[in-house]
């Protein structure tokens, strides 16, 4: 246990040095050295671990349990707190910061409803590997268990969607808990752990010192891969003449952009990227095919379906990629790195499981790449020939409605366009999340923030406000669906107070737009319960509610106007504005591989499908 | 499906068999038996889950309980190299006209007897569960009034040991 211990310590990186009491105080007095253990409450052992531990902001909302960790926050001059308007918003800015930072996310509630208006947030976090850290009140400890007010056995609501979390019962334990919870998060596979503290432990008389030693045995990330499987995985590439690179969101938690750049390049192998791997790979680069599976390109998806071989980097083969899974891909031998092993053959059994951090895999790859490539780079000239033909047959596009409405994939187009590849783009759940990934062109890692993974509407809003407080000069654009907005747009009266000026962009079909899409194509048509009125009624008035939340409110219904309203919305930078773009209600989100089918039934545009000639592969695989 | 037993060391804290147990009905999996209890380590439990599934499955099942934090080692154990073990006590209706006839079963199989009553027997019994089933068979004509078995503990046999340090 010992050893595992050290391990875990090492990998923790540059440890913070403790916050003097002479830099906190309003009297300058020498402090005791590092490491001295200090009286402090246990709120004030909390804080100063948050201090310690580097967290730079914190969102949340002080209620009845957590009030004693709230006083020793008002002095903190290290640690910021954005008072949210609802804790979900607070679990989604902190997702927000961490996916455009790369650094821990960090919410805290009180007990109750306000930990399990966090349970949203923590779930989206773990199904996308967001390193978060969510500190919740409890009741004190000799009323746990008594169905006390505001009493909600947080720690058990939590068990499955999160990657561990703790109930702290010492307060002495605060700074190791602390410790152990940011190292959690942000390490292996990262994801969102919460640490629930009761009111009295808060309270209690304890010694602060840091760094405390960390105690996780069972915990052992594996990060340097296996040479054997690395060479094997390079022999397979020497060989194949149907490779592809499929790119998931752990290259960018792995940070690996730069070296999955020398890979693809070394051995000129082509590249999709899903929908949490936008941005890791450049949308200008001539060896990108786009996004693969349900809305992916017609390249992408029938590049997986017809390779000889997968490189899988950092991602899942999720569902919403295969597709019908026993149809995926079936010709191709699959390598499979990631630093989770309980990904690896999961879904798709892999030939060559490779564990590690995708930063190392792809390093070592290359090396060996490099050595295997000697006797000749693989012949591609073939295979891309056959890429490149589904590529110009294909493209990305979209048609005009006939009915003269303005087209959302131009305004989504023409945002990214004008906000260009150095702004941060989140979005909400449904067609305007897929609109986004499709034609807005991301050229670097961390710039596309979405819920891939749950699919949580009301997402956007609250995710850009985080991104926007770890990067205050650059710009953030939320776009926005009328439903999704709806969900969470009071998260902008904190941007407006809190200096936040993010830009939203609500793609207003008068509808819930995806859900409307299946109607259409698969129940013949009956739209149930999904026209939520914003066109019909206008309620609400999207300029009008903005305006009431402290933003500008814009409106734009004209292809004309677009331009001249994002130019507009982006030299407002004294508070947020809200763009109401009043959009068609029946532009659909194509190509589709509808659900539980197979990627080969991949439907271009509606009735158009891609029709694969077999002829065309045996020639290629020769 | 086969069964598989699954020696798991995880920390001694408040909340492990929670996170366990939930992982194996979130994702599918049906514990047969578990066993908890302390070992030489005061800092250390040992489950004995015995799952029935296939052999892919059971990878995955293995590799989703070593990312529970808590948990340190999980060894699969081998019936073939293992020595495996339950618990069994029950309560036999046994008058004066059947006593000696019960007693006797009771001897074949190597258990003992706890308790008596004119009207019943208790009786103590470790071994496979196909031991235990066997005697549970013999003694069922007798009219079974209470029993109560334990999970499935096992250890591997050699003088290997799993334990929190040694390598993996």
């Amino acid at each position: 246990m010992t050893s595992a211990t050290s391990r875990s310590e090492s990998n923790a990186g540059p440890t913070p040095q403790p916050a003097s009491p002479s830099q906190l105080g309003a009297r300058p007095k020498p402090g005791p050295p590092a490491g001295t253990p200090v009286r402090v409450t246990g709120a004030q052992s909390l804080v100063r671990s948050l201090e310690a531990v580097g967290a730079e902001v914190v969102f949340g909302i002080p209620g009845g349990t957590i009030l004693p960790a709230y006083d020793p926050l008002l002095d903190s001059t290290k640690v910021r707190h954005v008072l949210v308007r609802h804790e979900q918003g607070a679990g989604h800015a902190a997702t927000g910061y961490a996916q455009a930072t790369g650094k821990v996310g960090v919410c805290m509630a009180t007990s109750g409803p306000g930990a399990t208006n966090l349970v949203t947030p923590l779930a989206d976090a773990n199904m996308d590997s967001v390193p978060l850290v969510a500190i919740t009140g409890q009741q004190s400890r000799a009323l746990i268990g008594t169905d006390a007010f505001q009493e909600a056995d947080i720690c058990g609501i939590t068990l499955p969607i999160t990657k561990h979390n703790f109930l702290v019962t010492d307060p002495a334990e605060i700074p190791r808990v602390v410790a152990e919870a940011f190292h959690l998060a942000s390490t292996g596979r990262p994801g969102p752990v919460l640490v629930d503290i009761p009111k009295d432990v808060l309270q209690e008389m304890t010694s602060f010192s840091w760094p405390p030693e960390m105690r996780l045995p069972g915990y052992r990330p594996t990060l340097r891969p296996h040479g054997k499987q690395v060479r094997e995985a390079a022999r397979l590439i020497s060989q194949s003449r149907r490779p592809v690179l499929y790119v998931g969101g752990g290259v960018v938690k792995a940070r690996a952009a730069a070296q999955l750049r020398e890979l693809a390049e070394l051995s000129g192998i082509p590249v999709v990227t899903t929908l949490m791997a936008r941005g890791v790979f450049p949308d200008s680069h001539s060896q990108h095919l786009g996004m693969p599976g349900m809305h992916g390109s017609v390249a992408a998806v029938a590049a997986m379906q017809r390779a000889d071989l997968l490189i899988a980097l950092g991602a899942r083969f999720d569902d919403r990629v295969t597709g019908q899974l026993t149809t995926f891909a079936p010709d191709a031998t699959v390598v499979h790195a990631d630093i989770d092993p309980a990904e690896i053959s999961k879904n798709r059994k892999a030939d060559v499981p490779i564990v590690g951090d995708c930063a190392e895999i792809i390093t070592e790859l290359i090396a060996a790449v490099r050595e295997s490539e000697r006797s000749g780079p693989p012949d591609l000239a073939a295979w891309w020939t056959q890429v490149d033909s589904w590529r110009d047959t294909f493209p990305a596009g979209y048609e005009w409605p006939p009915d003269g409405a303005l087209s959302p994939q131009y305004v989504i187009e023409r945002i990214g366009e004008l906000a260009g590849p150095d702004a941060i783009y989140t979005a909400g759940v449904g067609q305007h999340q897929m609109w986004a990934a499709q034609f807005i062109r991301y050229e670097n890692p961390n710039t596309w923030i979405n819920s891939g993974g749950l699919g949580t509407m009301g997402f956007a809003v609250p995710a850009a406000m985080g991104a926007q407080f770890g990067f205050p000069d650059r710009q953030v654009w939320a776009i926005d669906g009328d439903g999704c907005f709806q969900m969470t747009n009071q998260e902008l009266a904190t941007c407006a107070i809190e200096g936040a000026p993010i830009k939203v962009a609500v793609i207003n079909n008068g509808n819930l737009g995806m859900v409307r899409q299946w109607q259409n194509l698969f129940y013949a048509e009956r739209y149930s319960n999904t026209d939520l009125g914003t066109h019909k009624h206008r309620i609400p008035d999207f300029t009008l509610l903005a305006e009431a939340l402290g933003c500008a409110g814009l409106r734009c219904e004209t292809k004309d106007e677009v331009d001249d309203v994002i130019q507009r919305a982006m030299a407002i930078n004294d508070r947020p504005v809200v763009i109401d773009f009043v959009v068609g209600k029946d532009a659909q989100v194509w190509p589709m591989v509808a659900a539980g089918t197979s990627n080969d039934e991949i439907m271009a545009a509606r009735g158009i499908r891609p029709l694969f000639d077999d002829d065309e592969v045996s020639e290629v695989s020769q | 499906m086969t069964n598989h037993t699954l020696s798991v060391l995880v920390e001694n804290v408040p909340g492990v068999l929670a996170r366990v147990s939930g992982l194996f009905s979130r994702r599918g999996f049906n514990i047969e038996s578990l066993a908890v209890g302390p070992t030489e380590n005061p800092e250390v439990s040992r489950m004995t889950i015995v799952v029935a599934v296939e052999e892919l499955p059971l990878e995955q099942v293995t590799k989703q309980l070593n990312k529970l934090v808590n948990v340190i080692k999980i060894v699969e154990l081998d019936p073939e190299v293992s020595v495996q073990r339950e618990l069994l006590l029950v309560k036999v209706r046994a008058d004066a006209t059947v006593r000696s006839q019960v007693l006797e079963t009771v001897h074949l199989f190597r258990a003992k007897v706890v308790d008596v009553s004119p009207e019943a027997l208790t009786i103590e019994a470790t071994g496979t569960g196909d031991k235990i089933g066997a005697l549970l068979r013999m003694l069922e004509p007798y009219g079974v009034r209470e029993l109560v078995q334990s999970g499935m503990v096992a250890v591997g046999r050699g003088a290997r040991s799993i334990t929190a340090t040694s390598s993996r």
